[in-house]
């Protein structure tokens, strides 16, 4: 039992450094789907609702598949992390969209009009007036969303990345302790969605203005 | 090697029962789910302080922990302490336990939601605290809470897909034995990536017509 912390630990930071990743490139995602959600090209408007669509109607394992298992025969060659982080973090830049547009629409409608009037640009408007509201209405939703992410990374053990939920079921069929594994890798996890959830409710304290 | 989707047909009745199998796992797994729900919500709720912290920590556990690992939990560690479980059977109960929790949250939500004044008048009019819970408060809180459970049944579909790692063959498994036997992944991945997002379509105009249905009869 003792000999396999090690590995436990090691796989611990792989989950992490995937949930960061993918945390970074789902934002990425969100902002530029939320933009194009929001965007006056009726075209772009499409795009990222079937972006939002396509990816939430779909299993996270299939696209996996399909980027890892399919992507060489369209020419993508990738191994399995970078496949991972690309996928998970497509995947959660669906999600992120529809939470960064929600934050964004929610601001009154009269702000923009106030705004507008006073003589700032458009895009004046969305960066001094409207931004920097909605910004703090995201913080928390954003959090469920990462919440959402870092369980998700588990997934990639079915395309072999050696994370947490790989190495439990590695050495489940190794030891035939079960519970123990489960047990093992299911702490580590809440360690690091506890301490997650703290940043974030950290971060939602620190932006609100009373 | 390119792309070719006109061997898709040939394989075409292996896909539409593994779609079958989708179908009915997420269906068997949404009632346990549902059922499980209303349950540990009651139990969060209003069972005795000994039994509520057993709950507690599996509810704990299975909100802070990823499915996938749930399922290996349930599929393999049950066999530890010599519960044998069919894949299907296995990859069922992990889905419905882990819904169950989920939907526990939201049902635990309405109930407290469902006016105080309800439990008092029921119990005024000479029902029972588990009778006033049975028919007056409980069926008004699931009522309020079926669109929110809606989202979660659609998250269930595609979480099932996982049930394929643990070997249960539904639609993402069926699909990976095609692409075993042809080594076309892009066409059968997007293939069964497609059946899931009919799948999904359906359900979200079945909740959309459920949703009108309830809020009608209000």
């Amino acid at each position: 039992m003792l000999k396999v912390y090690p590995f436990f630990l090691e796989a611990a930071w792989i989950t992490i450094l995937l949930a960061v990743l993918t945390a970074v490139l789902g934002l990425i995602c969100g902002a530029l789907g939320a933009a194009a959600r929001l965007s006056r090209f009726a075209f772009l408007r499409f795009l990222g609702a079937a972006y939002v669509s396509v990816i939430r109607g779909t299993p996270a394992l299939i696209q996996l598949f399909i980027l890892y298992f399919g992507g060489p025969q369209i020419g993508i060659q990738l191994d399995a992390f970078e496949a991972g982080v690309i996928g998970l973090g497509v995947n959660a830049g669906a999600y992120m969209t529809e939470t960064i547009r929600g934050a964004i629409i929610s601001i009154d409608k009269g702000q923009r009009e106030a705004s507008r009037t006073l003589g700032l640009s458009q895009w004046q408007t969305m960066y001094k007036v409207i931004l920097p509201q909605s910004a703090r209405l995201m913080v928390r939703p954003l959090g469920v969303n990462i919440n959402a992410l870092i369980k998700a990374t588990a997934l990639v053990a079915a395309i072999s990345v050696v994370e947490l939920t790989y190495t439990a079921q590695r050495y489940i069929g190794s030891t035939y302790k079960p519970f123990e594994m489960f047990l093992l890798a299911g702490v580590l996890y809440m360690i690091i969605i506890y301490v997650t959830g703290r940043g974030v409710a950290w971060l939602d304290r620190k932006v609100q203005i009373t | 090697m390119g792309l070719g989707f006109t061997i898709i047909p040939k394989y075409l009745d292996v896909i539409l029962l593994g779609c079958a199998w989708t179908i009915g796992i997420t269906l068997a797994a949404a009632i346990l789910s549902f059922i499980g729900g209303i349950l540990f919500a009651v139990i969060a709720l209003y069972a005795p302080w000994l039994i509520r912290q057993p709950f507690r920590l599996i509810e704990w556990l299975f909100m802070g922990t990823p499915l996938l690992l749930q399922l290996f939990l349930i599929y393999f560690g049950l066999v530890q302490i010599g519960i044998d479980l069919p894949a299907f059977v296995a990859g069922i109960i992990g889905l419905g336990l882990h819904f169950a929790v989920y939907n526990s949250e939201l049902i635990q939500t309405a109930i407290l939601s469902v006016d105080k004044g309800q439990m008092e008048a029921a119990r005024t009019l000479g029902l029972s605290r588990t009778e006033a819970l049975r028919k007056v408060v409980v069926p008004q809180a699931v009522r309020a809470v079926i669109p929110p459970i809606g989202n979660n049944m659609i998250a269930l579909l595609k979480d099932s897909a996982l049930v394929s790692v643990i070997g249960v063959s539904e639609l993402t498994l069926s699909a990976q034995r095609v692409i075993g036997r042809t080594y076309r992944p892009f066409e059968f991945y997007l293939m069964a990536a497609a059946c899931y997002y009919v799948i999904n379509l359906a359900m979200e105009w079945l909740q959309r017509k459920i949703e009108r249905r309830i809020s009608i009869s209000r």
